[in-house]
């Protein structure tokens, strides 16, 4: 069996690439798809860790069934908001989205 | 270190398929080529929750997350296309998210991961446990009083919530 800090390596090199998507990329659509990224990393960690240190304690697989719920609805949400933006200003890239500033 | 085993080559196999894809959803200049990344990075973590002995998990990914949420994402693309195609695709501080990127990776790996269940650390010496708890406690816990109950029936208020949410954030005003 493949030890844990591979996992763990594994998980930490696709949160670390999701956050420089988050950052660094213009497009709003391309952020969310980061910020999932972002999410799937910590459910690789959470399972790995579920697995190796606390196998016979479900609370780890409900964690992870918890983040699905809610990386589904914050997708929702936010795909509908982007979408919206687009109707009001034909753009979505985040740098035009400057209505508010002062 | 590792041992070529048919679990080490699937493990390889399937964290090459997370990185790339992630690095591809990053990386790509076309949005639908970054949804499709996408959907290979998540497949990617699906295998490697059945490597880890979560087969529910993976098969709940494939489903929720590449059966809805990445098609939802390429509906999106499609919805919101403008002329991405031609403009940069990194802003103008990519370097400062580069550099705290790279800063956290390191941090992680080298302070956090190797030092404690690395091949030196303090708690390298996992056993790993030939049973698991089954799919039938996974369900008992998330409708048993004394454990997630709770956190289910606030998830499914959620969701009520995150739908109707959206259908009136994304809905055409002009219909009345």
């Amino acid at each position: 069996m493949v030890p844990l800090w591979m996992f763990l390596v594994v998980s930490a090199v696709v949160f670390c690439i999701g956050a420089y998507g988050v950052l660094s990329r213009r497009n709003a659509v391309a952020i969310l798809m980061s910020v999932e990224l972002m999410l799937n990393a910590v459910n690789i960690n959470l399972v790995a860790f579920w697995r190796f240190l606390a196998p016979q304690n479900m609370a780890g697989q409900a964690f992870v069934a918890f983040v699905f719920v809610v990386a589904a609805a914050e997708a929702a949400v936010g795909l509908a908001i982007i979408i919206a933006v687009y109707r009001n200003h034909r753009s979505v890239i985040v740098d035009d989205v400057n209505v508010l500033r002062g | 270190m590792l041992e070529l085993n048919p679990t080490s080559i699937a493990f390889f196999i399937f964290s090459v398929l997370s990185i790339g894809g992630a690095l591809g959803v990053v990386f790509s200049r076309n949005l639908i080529h970054g949804a499709l990344f996408l959907i290979v990075s998540l497949f990617g973590g699906a295998g490697l929750f059945v490597i880890l002995a979560a087969p529910f998990l993976a098969a709940v990914q494939v489903l929720v997350y590449i059966g809805a949420i990445a098609i939802l994402v390429i509906f999106a693309v499609m919805l919101t296309r403008s002329m991405t195609n031609i403009r940069e695709i990194f802003n103008r501080q990519w370097w400062i998210g580069a550099i705290a990127s790279v800063a956290l990776l390191v941090v992680l790996v080298v302070g956090v991961i190797l030092p404690t269940w690395g091949p030196g650390g303090t708690n390298s010496d996992i056993v790993l446990s030939e049973t698991t708890a089954s799919l039938q406690d996974l369900g008992v816990a998330l409708v048993s009083g004394n454990q997630f109950v709770l956190p289910f029936e606030v998830a499914s208020l959620l969701l009520t919530a995150a739908m109707v949410g959206a259908i009136v954030i994304a809905r055409d005003n002009e219909s009345y």
